[in-house]
């Protein structure tokens, strides 16, 4: 990233696509290009990932954007275990995007597995199958007889042996293989998947190397900070910057208007010049005009009391209904009732949000973007600038942080803004904290209010959930929505899950697990109250109400929720835990349970707490998963596994809800908004995989949200107070 | 205003405002991006650096404050023997996640471990408490400054 390379000359000759099946009947389109990427001398291209160098290393491109998530690490694990190429072989790079040459390039939904497994391993396989064609070519053997090795081609029966680099150039004018086709490793083939492999990225982060957005530097870069309007969605109507034009470090002051922005106005005010520092520091001289009529009667305040009163009402649409559930409560022995709620929550990635862009005289444009979708980026900028999605160059950086922020691209939309204003000069525009506070894809705050009917045996026969979210003309906005399938709902034979919407101004989306960590929260919750109302505990209900083993329905007909696959992550958190499903004879002490499904993945999790003078203390963490028969980088998926453990533990403890008040976000800094620290870290994590057939799926998501539940269980079971709303609070 | 630094055991002279954090000068002046932006508040700690050997927010020093100290930036830290082995166990262990704090966490790692050589579980979260991890790296920032200090078996 020193210097400015230019526009990535992609070569389009030869693509070759195959639409495959893969994992749960999953369907995606792989596709190789036999020349893309940027040129390195003397490098053999063999397809769109692979390169072969002289010496017999291997390039290896990282499609995906990496967000923390060892996504740069895991895909190219997957091309070099089927080119039968040692690790040490490997040189990673990360590639540009361009969804036509390397497929979809997102970092969201936990996707990345199930789409690339098959994918991935079919690039490596079908640049290794070309390799030994050049080899059975030159020495007139049968390519069946010929095996592979680090890197080399073996003719066992003659001695005979080739480096891949010595059959790099032959193998380039091989014909491309069927992917569709080629042979593919059995698992106990593998020698890098499976294995415990280091972030790639790891020797350079330690030693301080540039990699993200916000390092990006190029020969002439300016710099732009933004004035946003403090409502989000209120409209620039004036602004003078005489005062802030006259300093010497300010080159341009560019009004950016709305439009075209993803999900609502996003109209500021750029501040262009050759330090962001500088830039910043003017804001203050800017006077700028907002109108904010139509934003100004939102706030935390009147959701709460409109949330209430919508309670109190019919509610608005139904979501599910299976039966008669009021019916069936009526004869219910017991009749169980919770009113359960979560706050509106920022992303606050640690690194701010950020994009460099370049407007080049021909009308193009080039970014430098930590995006987790960058294929949106290109169209939210194609659509917005008027220019076509071709004219668009993104290079992706490493991101600090995404946490489904930055599948938003709010940020490229303004840096093409002010790009075009001073074209041909490359510009950096930077949130600063308070920006990128005030101006998130929010996860939405919601309210459940639960009635559940238990028969004389303890068995759940009726349920209901009236949910009081965000909507907008009779549908719910953005990450506000709630599964039809929603357990227990799908098993339970008389239930009906409902909903209202309250309007708001805020612009709403994925937080890391999105919908999920909110509903685990709500729904595992009540079920551990409807357990003790049943004389039993919650992981006992659970399996009850499970039944047996059988695949139901998702929203998602790619998606079945399978009850066996849940019920064998339950009874190994239960027998890994040891829960035994009785109070602790120890004051302050309790333990508390929680399951949920998500993402493919199946999780089941056992949190030990301590309370004392009202405080938590989370003591350990058992993590029993689900993610089928591979682990395909062990050491990541512990690192994964612990990270989302702990930022769950965040959401259920540390992090206060997002304030709104006149419009206007009041949560600005890390004091309104307190981040996890090492002093609530868990003194132990536990995690153990349940194996089996199944197609291997992600991690970073589905471990999240059972955790938030366990925690408000174990407060429960070691104070007998039943905490309803995020974040938990004793006093 | 002309401002004389010793930045890594190197003298380093920037034309910069007394004011400006030397956080911004280290980016934009002496292009050394390791050192982070995180909040600009001293509240997240990714801005880390040491001045004469103490953990400092350089997003919250002004260079005036620095003129003259023995500046020390994630670029530079392996020249001390205590950053050395914090950078080698973070290597070892595979500490990062994003990697964005993980600048800031080795340059407290390393004041903690220079003026604390055998640091206990308490010392480790008061020198440490102040970083923010987002991605929630505590449990290996934890195992690496005990490895460091030798207080626990390399893995």
């Amino acid at each position: 990233m020193s210097a400015i390379t230019g526009k990535v000359a992609l070569s389009r000759r030869s693509f070759i696509a195959a639409s495959l099946a893969g994992g749960a009947a999953l369907t995606f389109e792989a596709k190789i290009a036999l020349a893309a990427g940027p040129g390195v001398p003397d490098a053999t291209v063999l397809n769109a990932f692979i390169r072969i160098l002289p010496d017999n290393s291997v390039i290896i491109g990282a499609k995906n954007p990496e967000i923390g998530q060892g996504i740069k690490t895991m895909l190219p694990m997957l091309l070099a275990d089927e080119l039968d190429v040692t690790w040490e072989q490997v040189k990673i790079e990360q590639t540009d995007a361009n969804e036509k040459a390397y497929g979809p390039q997102v970092a969201g939904g936990s996707t990345a597995t199930p789409m690339n497994w098959l994918p991935a391993r079919q690039a490596g396989a079908a640049a290794r199958a070309m390799l030994v064609g050049a080899a059975a070519a030159q020495w007139s053997v049968d390519a069946a007889s010929l095996k592979t090795s680090a890197g080399r081609v073996i003719h066992a029966a003659s001695g005979r042996s080739a480096t891949y680099a010595s059959l790099a150039k032959a193998a380039a004018a091989q014909p491309a293989p069927d992917l569709a086709k080629v042979a593919l490793k059995k698992p106990d083939e593998f020698h890098i998947i499976g294995t415990p492999r280091k972030g790639v990225d790891t020797p350079k982060i330690v030693r301080g190397e540039p990699l993200f957005g916000i390092d990006t530097r190029l020969p002439g870069l300016l710099h732009a900070a933004i004035v946003k309007c403090p409502a989000i969605g209120g409209t620039l109507v004036s602004h003078d910057a005489s005062a802030v034009k006259a300093a010497r470090e300010v080159v341009a002051v560019v009004p950016i208007s709305s439009g075209q922005c993803p999900a609502g106005k996003q109209d500021a005010v750029a501040i262009v010049g050759t330090s962001w520092w500088a830039v910043q520091k003017l804001r203050d001289k800017l006077v700028v005009q907002w109108d904010i009529a139509a934003q100004q009667g939102f706030s935390t305040e009147l959701y709460a009391k409109q949330a209430a009163e919508a309670l109190a009402k019919a509610p608005d649409a139904t979501v599910f209904k299976a039966g008669y559930a009021d019916a069936a409560l009526a004869k219910a022995a017991k009749v169980i009732t919770g009113d359960y709620s979560y706050p509106f929550l920022a992303h606050a990635t640690l690194e701010p949000q950020n994009c460099t862009a370049l407007w080049h005289a021909d009308g193009t444009a080039e970014f430098w973007a930590p995006t987790q979708n960058p294929g949106n980026g290109r169209k939210d900028v194609a659509a917005m600038m008027g220019i076509a999605p071709e004219a668009i160059t993104i290079h992706m950086t490493r991101i600090g942080g995404g946490f489904g922020r930055r599948l938003m691209n709010d940020y490229m939309v303004m840096a093409a803004q002010v790009a075009k204003a001073v074209p041909g000069r490359p510009v950096k525009l930077l949130f600063d904290r308070t920006d990128d506070l005030r101006n998130d894809y929010y996860r939405p705050g919601g309210w459940h209010r639960f009635t559940a009917g238990l028969d004389a045996s303890g068995a759940l026969t009726a349920f209901k959930d009236h949910f009081v979210t965000f909507g907008a003309n009779g549908k719910p906005i953005r990450a506000a929505d709630m599964p039809a399938s929603e357990f227990p709902a799908s098993v339970v034979p008389d239930t009906h899950l409902m909903q209202s919407f309250l309007a708001t101004n805020l612009t709403t989306g994925w937080l890391r697990a999105p919908t999920s960590n909110a509903m685990a929260f709500v729904y595992q919750s009540f079920m551990d109250e409807v357990a003790e109302a049943a004389g039993t505990d919650l992981p006992a209900l659970m399996l009850r109400t499970l039944g047996a083993p059988r695949d139901l329905p998702t929203e998602r007909p790619s998606i079945v929720f399978s009850t066996a696959r849940a019920r064998a992550v339950i009874e190994r958190v239960v027998a890994f835990a040891g829960w035994t499903g009785k109070p602790s004879t120890v004051p302050g002490k309790g333990r508390g349970f929680g399951f949920y499904f998500s993402h493919r993945g199946y999780f089941a999790e056992v949190v030990d707490v301590t309370v004392a003078d009202g405080a938590v203390k989370v003591d350990k963490v058992w993590i029993a998963g689900d993610i089928g028969s591979q682990i395909i980088n062990p050491l990541n998926a512990e690192h994964q596994a612990q990270g989302a453990a702990i930022d769950g533990l965040a959401q259920a403890l540390v992090w206060q809800p997002i304030v709104q008040e006149a419009g206007a976000v009041q949560t600005v800094t890390f004091s309104d908004f307190p981040l996890l620290r090492m002093d609530a870290k868990p003194a132990e994590i536990a995690i153990s995989w349940v194996k089996n057939d199944y197609p291997p799926t992600g991690l970073g998501e589905p471990t999240l949200p059972p955790v938030i539940p366990a925690v408000a269980n174990a407060i429960r079971a070691a104070t007998g107070k039943r905490l309803r709303s995020l974040p938990l609070q004793l006093a | 205003m002309s401002v004389v630094l010793t930045v890594n055991r190197r003298k380093r002279t920037v034309d910069a405002d007394a004011d400006k954090p030397l956080l911004w000068v280290l980016r934009e002046d002496l292009d050394m991006p390791g050192t982070k932006f995180g909040c600009g508040a001293g509240l997240c700690g990714a801005c880390t650096v040491l001045l004469d050997g103490q953990a400092v927010r350089s997003c919250q020093t002004p260079i005036a404050e620095a003129a003259g100290k023995q500046i020390t930036t994630i670029e530079g830290v392996t020249a001390l023997p205590a950053g050395q082995k914090v950078v080698d166990a973070w290597t070892r262990i595979d500490v990062p996640q994003c990697g964005y704090c993980q600048a800031g966490q080795i340059m407290s790692a390393t004041a903690l471990l220079t003026t604390n050589p055998k640091p206990s579980a308490e010392d480790i979260l008061l020198g440490m408490n102040g970083n923010i991890c987002r991605c929630a790296t505590y449990v290996r920032i934890e195992r690496a400054i005990r490895e460091a200090a030798g207080l626990e078996t390399k893995a």
